[in-house]
């Protein structure tokens, strides 16, 4: 029997409240549904019961005695055991070895006993039902079953409190299902379970108690027989929320982005689109629903010029661009709003000029020949800022001063500051506020509104159903289905999405 | 059940980079081909025989071997057009690398074959050239190792080649007022030359914790850090060298390591002297490439010390100590670079000069970087210097007419079109260069 | 993704510092300032701790003399560099090297690339001036743009190697650098021995004299005194500063350099063409490296030798980092280490002291720019943050 209970926890970051005199509570055989936006402090939370950070003021209770982590070997050595978000596991190292990583089973003097411990992985495996290859090297194997390492790591710790940190990010909803059957029977196990998550359906499927955090402090604690999708929506946000974005009938006119029997290969050679093809018509939202991983990516970036097309062909507007640089596509006004920003997007250390001015630096009237013109180049920036209100003290400073959800806007201000007929946009909400995300949303019915086509890749099922007008769901690199907006429900796709109707 | 991008299905297609690297490979071998059929085997018509020794002028237990130098390079130039032809038509798959050393081989084979036939002395040491490569690929073994000591935990090391020259200053300054020239010998050297080995690791471990504490504490550039290290090694030791070693060379005397033969071993027919009678500079490199390797892949503190330098993160979240295990591996480095930097005065001429160290540590990264970061890796790859920098010794010796400057590059161009991916891409720890900061 | 809630942002980075926008006067010049102060002090506990005399005769005595040879030492390292005219003619001489080399390396900053190899660039810039020098005999006008534009391409061949090799097959220029210094220093020898560049009845490696007319006038030539050997590749230094800045922080290209330094990515994602920047950039390197080779053969030497670089491409890595690779930064730390080894020599002569001693002070002045934190624990001031990370590792 365990009891986990968390007491007026406060921590502060520079600039920023993260978490606000936080009590919770939760004891064996129960799972506690945590919901929160990004932002609200739930990870900062569980990496303080972790032993990742310190508390400010407040106290970690394990059955009613204060504990003081001084870092993650304390946490596990209490009994919490975390499976992170982003898998913290080794890629070049086998299952076994992840496993064992910091508890390894000896043979005198430090040498590894790695038979041993792949038998007791074996053994783990069999009792939770968590079937899995002690010996394959992690960067081969398929992400559902690396979340399974993930388990057998802190089930191998004899983990009596276990924290799962957004884990259904990367799983279709069948996945989605077998992994609630996992947790049940942890649950009935014994185990105390915290379950993390920004997905109200999921916390009310599963959870035997919700806690919604907001800004840093918890706002409401309840049971889901007693909740809402709307009511537990609302205290996440603090007002009440759209949950579909507002837009009138698309009109569909000529196509802008066809795509023809297109295959293109992965960093490994093998081929990630194959053969595939579609359109995206003026007017129209078309939205690419998918897990992460089966060939939405390399589509967009065969698309943007940024990978080489193997085969196929890619027209925009009536133009062959399959062998185009990006430059050249985006000369067709066309506006990529990047998967990764802070990567491709983006320059964190250029201000917010400069990064304004990161597609067309190199002709009128920002520049003429070689020589720059910053007036010209800060004249702009002002008035995106300003109509696509970006916060942010002034246009001088480096991006990395800007919120996520405002180095966003920056982006899609860039793009979107110009004529453009066709947005390719990838996970455009991702890691975002709710605030900023209703309005990205708001400005990609905008730009349907003004002629534009738009093909939006993301991996929330969610956003993609909300916003868009038409459908189709990529797996293992194929179109396996095609959908009106609005005339299908989640589950469908969700089949489609693990590529059941085949 | 899983929706995934690895297709089963899928067939591994060479990349574009791989096919071009075949067929610049064929290239190189009808090439070397060529050149030695056109150049070599020409010329050689009118020379006689060459003759490599393959013992020692004091034990002569095996024939040197003489052959008709026409005959050998003829044949030898056939062989390369072979290994082309096919290299072209049909691809050696994953024996590439190993063809790719064969052909080598082969070419040099010819290239000494015919260096000897047309130099006036007709014949040279092979053992002295084979025994001359492990000698010369020590110093850039050790540091090789250092480096991946360093680098296994993320943290790249360019102070090698500061710690060695520190470590060749130190040995030879410690050991040089302590020993006199008839002191007993303990395993090669007296009891005072191994302080001075003692003190030389110990600067290298002290310059290593400089490095750790600039590039883990203070965040500093590791590149950076390593560069500022060397060129101020590089001013402390030429300012010391002048101030203290111009007039008292009695602080510049150090006795050199004697070789010490195995018992049985050295006795073996070719092998014996080239592989066992050595100076412990040399057996200590064989032992730290066997120890480092097994510490790595079979100790727990191997199997934490490479988490950390492939995601530390993740260590960090099972209770490795990310920072701690750095510092240790970086200044256990340090102690490798510091023996190997004794080498260079103690192991080799018992005196320091001024850069004596030569650019050997920077050949050194370049080794570990072909050796994949791996110990073992490590040797070969300084056996490959080793072997490059014997051989232009030896070409010299022979006197073939090729300016003795030009030889003397050939470890810098090696270096070069291994580091270019002549030898395909390597993939160093994930983390690599990456401070780690604990939020 | 950040594990911090929105809204905490990250810490000023290296690349805010270069465009002044965060110019903070405590970063500017006191941290520089308290690191050369350290640094010399420092210097003279090594002076005194090395005294050979004072271990062998300890006394209060030794202590004194070494004391006194310490602060000799220093003091003639100060009026050596500034004390006299000569000394400030010295200063200068020494400063225009330094400081195209140190754009050689800043520029590369910019760009994330690690240039180690300003010294073979030199030589092969310096041996491409001289071969001109000593081939063609025209009036100065077109003699010394031609030594310009030779030890510009000379250079820039040799810089342009390594972005070569970077850019197609994403070798390391730390590696590749380093050892085409190795190839070119041999190459030099190489290069003096033969019939085309060596004075007649001469066996030692040096070249023959250039042309009177391919010098690069005195600037104080009028006053008719042979110690004042500044001349015109001081004047040709600040141009190439000014040069630099403009085209860094004005132009597109400087744009496009910055970009990839910052964040190659995102550049490529602009569409710039990364590899055909890498080599751009380290081209433009070399060549500013190979105008400080030209500047030496041209200014002062008048003649190759082995090693006419004499450790300037080194001393070129400290002074852009310590000039934290703007080119003003670079201009005042150039001017800086050429005081040092102006006084340097001083020191040498007259104390006794060797000048090597000058590439502790580099280092230990470098390590402290680069670790202000150091500064702060030992001076106790606020001083912000150090360079953090520059360079991306082995993978490219």
């Amino acid at each position: 029997m365990a009891t986990l209970e968390l007491k007026g926890i406060t921590k502060r970051f520079p600039g920023v409240l993260a978490n606000d005199r936080v009590d919770l509570k939760v004891s064996s055989g129960e799972i506690l549904g945590l919901l929160g936006e990004n932002g609200a402090g739930k990870t900062t939370l569980m990496n303080i019961l972790y032993g990742l950070y310190g508390a400010d003021e407040g106290e970690v209770l394990i059955d009613g005695e204060p504990q003081h982590f001084s870092g993650p070997g304390d946490a596990i050595a209490a009994g919490i055991g975390m499976v992170h978000q982003h898998f913290m596991l080794v890629p070049v190292f086998s299952v076994t070895e992840n496993v064992v990583l910091g508890v390894e089973p000896t043979r005198g003097a430090g040498v590894l006993d790695l038979k041993k411990a792949s038998a007791e992985v074996k053994e783990i495996s069999h009792k939770y039902g968590l079937a899995v290859d002690p010996d394959a090297v992690i960067e081969d194997i398929p992400v559902g079953l690396q979340q399974r390492v993930e388990i057998i790591k802190v089930l191998f710790r004899e983990a009596a409190i276990l924290i799962f940190d957004e884990p259904t990010a990367v799983l279709t909803p069948q996945e989605v299902n077998e992994f609630f059957g996992i947790l049940r029977s942890l649950r009935d196990a014994g185990k105390a379970i915290i379950f993390i998550t920004h997905k109200l359906k999921e916390v009310l499927e599963v959870a035997d108690r919700i806690a919604v955090l907001r800004r840093g402090s918890k706002v409401g604690e309840t049971v889901p027989a007693e909740a809402t999708e709307a009511g537990l929506a609302a205290l996440m946000v603090g007002r009440p929320v759209e949950l579909v974005v507002r837009k009138d009938e698309a009109t569909p006119g000529d196509p802008v982005l066809t795509v023809q029997d297109l295959v293109v290969l992965d960093d490994r050679q093998h081929p990630a689109v194959k053969g595939i093809s579609f359109e995206v018509r003026r007017g129209e939202i078309v939205g690419v629903a998918g897990v992460q991983g089966n060939g939405q990516t390399e589509l967009v970036e065969a698309i943007t010029g940024l990978r080489d097309v193997t085969a196929g062909h890619v027209y925009i507007g009536g133009k062959d661009v399959t062998d185009a640089s990006p430059r050249e596509i985006h000369e067709e006004n066309v506006a990529h709003i990047p998967e990764d920003r802070q990567r491709s997007g983006l320059i964190i250390g250029f201000t917010v000029t400069e990064n304004m001015v990161l597609d067309g630096y190199y002709s009128r009237p920002y520049s003429r020949g070689i020589v720059m013109d910053w007036d010209e180049a800060r004249k702009r920036a002002e008035e995106l800022v300003e109509q696509y209100d970006v916060r942010t003290p002034s246009i001088e400073l480096p991006a990395s001063t800007l919120s996520g959800g405002n180095q966003q806007k920056v982006i899609v201000a860039r793009e979107f500051g110009r004529d453009v007929k066709l947005v390719i946009a990838s996970q455009p909400t991702r890691g975002i506020d709710v605030g900023s995300i209703e309005y990205i949303h708001e400005r990609f019915v905008e730009e349907r509104d003004n002629r534009a086509g738009l093909l939006i890749v993301s991996t929330e099922l969610d956003e993609v159903m909300a916003v868009a007008d038409r459908i189709i769901v990529m797996f293992a690199g194929e179109i396996v289905a095609q959908y009106q907006g609005g005339s299908v429900t989640a589950a469908e796709i969700g089949l489609a999405m693990a590529g059941a109707s085949r | 059940m899983t929706a995934v991008a690895t297709n089963p299905d899928a067939i591994p297609a060479r990349t574009t980079a791989e096919i071009r690297r075949s067929r610049y490979l064929a290239i190189t071998y009808l090439v070397l081909a060529a050149f030695v059929l056109f150049y070599f085997a020409r010329w050689s018509r009118d020379l006689g025989n060459f003759t490599f020794s393959l013992a020692r002028p004091t034990d002569p237990s095996l024939p040197d071997l003489t052959l008709s130098t026409g005959r050998v390079t003829l044949f030898c130039g056939i062989a390369l057009a072979v290994l082309g032809g096919y290299q072209l038509v049909r691809g050696f798959g994953r024996r590439e690398n190993l063809v790719l050393a064969l052909g080598l081989v082969i070419f040099i084979f010819a290239f000494l074959a015919w260096a000897t036939g047309q130099s006036s002395l007709g014949a040279f040491s092979m053992v002295g050239m084979l025994k001359a490569t492990i000698v010369r690929s020590v110093p850039i073994t050790l540091g090789a190792l250092a480096g991946v000591m360093s680098e296994r935990v993320a943290v790249i090391n360019i102070a090698i080649e500061g710690q060695l020259l520190a470590g060749a200053f130190v040995g030879a300054v410690v050991a040089s007022p302590l020993t006199e020239p008839d002191d007993r010998l303990l395993l090669g050297a007296p009891l005072g030359s191994w302080v001075g080995v003692l003190a030389a690791v110990l600067v290298g471990m002290l310059l290593a914790w400089v490095l750790a504490v600039l590039a883990i504490r203070y965040v500093v550039d590791q590149i950076i850090a390593g560069v500022v290290i060397t060129i101020f090694v590089g001013g402390l030791t030429s300012f010391l060298s002048l101030r203290w070693l111009a007039e008292n060379s009695g602080l510049n005397q150090a006795p050199i390591y004697k070789p010490l033969g195995i018992p049985l071993l050295s006795r073996i027919p070719l092998i014996g002297p080239i592989l066992f009678d050595h100076n412990i500079f040399v057996f200590g490199a064989f032992i730290f490439v066997a120890l480092l390797t097994f510490l790595l892949f079979r100790t727990r503190w191997g199997l934490r010390a490479r988490a950390v330098g492939e995601h530390p993160k993740a260590a960090d979240t099972v209770g490795v100590n990310v920072y701690r295990t750095r510092y240790l591996n970086v200044i256990l480095g340090g102690a490798i670079a510091g023996f190997g930097g004794a080498f260079f005065t103690l192991g080799s001429v018992g005196r320091f000069d001024e850069n004596m160290t030569n650019g050997r540590g920077f050949i050194g990264l370049a080794a570990m970087i072909f050796g994949r970061w791996h110990p073992v890796g490590a040797m070969a790859a300084g056996l490959v210097f080793g072997f490059a920098d014997a051989l232009s010794q030896t070409l010299g010796i022979l006197q073939t007419g090729i300016p003795s400057e030009f030889l003397g590059m050939a470890p810098f161009i090696v270096t070069i079109l291994v580091v270019a991916g002549l030898v395909g891409r390597a993939r160093p720890p994930a983390a690599d260069g990456q401070p780690y900061v604990k939020e | 993704m950040s594990d911090r809630p929105d809204g905490a942002a990250d810490s000023p980075g290296f690349i805010e510092d270069l465009l002044g926008t965060r110019l903070d006067w405590r970063r500017a010049v006191l941290v520089p300032v308290l690191a050369i102060l350290l640094a010399l002090m420092v210097s003279a506990v090594i002076i005194v701790v090395s005294d050979i005399d004072l271990w062998q005769n300890p006394s209060f005595d030794q202590l004194g003399d070494t004391l006194d040879q310490a602060r000799d030492a220093l003091s003639a390292l100060f009026i050596g560099s500034f004390g006299s005219l000569r000394a400030f003619s010295s200063t200068l001489e020494f400063g225009a090297p330094l400081i195209f080399a140190g754009l050689a390396v800043a520029i590369g900053f910019h760009a994330g690339l690690f240039n180690i190899g300003a010294e073979g660039q030199m030589l092969m810039g310096g041996m491409a001036a001289v071969a001109l020098g000593i081939t063609f005999d025209l009036p100065i006008y077109l003699n010394l743009p031609l030594a310009l534009v030779g030890g510009a391409i000379g250079g820039g061949i040799w810089g342009g190697i390594a972005g070569w090799l970077r850019a197609k097959t994403g070798a390391h220029e730390v590696v590749t650098t380093i050892m085409l210094n190795s190839i070119a220093g041999l190459a030099v020898v190489w290069m003096l021995s033969t019939s085309f560049f060596q004075p007649a009845g001469r066996q030692d490696p040096v070249s023959r004299d250039i042309a009177t007319s391919a010098r690069l006038p005195r600037l104080l030539g009028f006053l008719d005194r042979s110690d004042l050997r500044v001349h015109f590749g001081i004047i040709l230094a600040l141009i190439a500063a000014y040069g630099i800045y403009w085209l860094l922080f004005k132009s597109t290209i400087g744009f496009e350099f910055r970009a990839v330094g910052a964040n190659p990515d995102a550049a490529h994602y602009a569409g710039m063409r990364v590899t055909t920047i890498y080599v751009s950039v380290m081209f433009l390197s070399g060549a500013l490296a190979g105008l400080a080779g030209m500047n030496q053969i041209n200014g002062l030497l008048f003649r190759a030798s082995p090693g006419f670089s004499a450790g300037i491409g080194f001393d070129a890595i400290s002074l852009a980092l310590l000039g934290r690779s703007h080119p003003a930064g670079v201009v005042a730390a150039g001017l800086l280490f050429g005081a040092l080894r102006a006084g340097g020599l001083d020191m040498q002569v007259v104390t006794d002291v060797p000048i090597d001693l000058i590439a502790v002070i580099q280092a230990l002045v470098v390590v402290f720019i680069a670790a202000p934190a150091l500064i702060r624990a030992i001076f106790r001031v606020r001083t912000g943050e150090g360079t953090g990370q520059v360079t991306k590792g082995w993978a490219s």
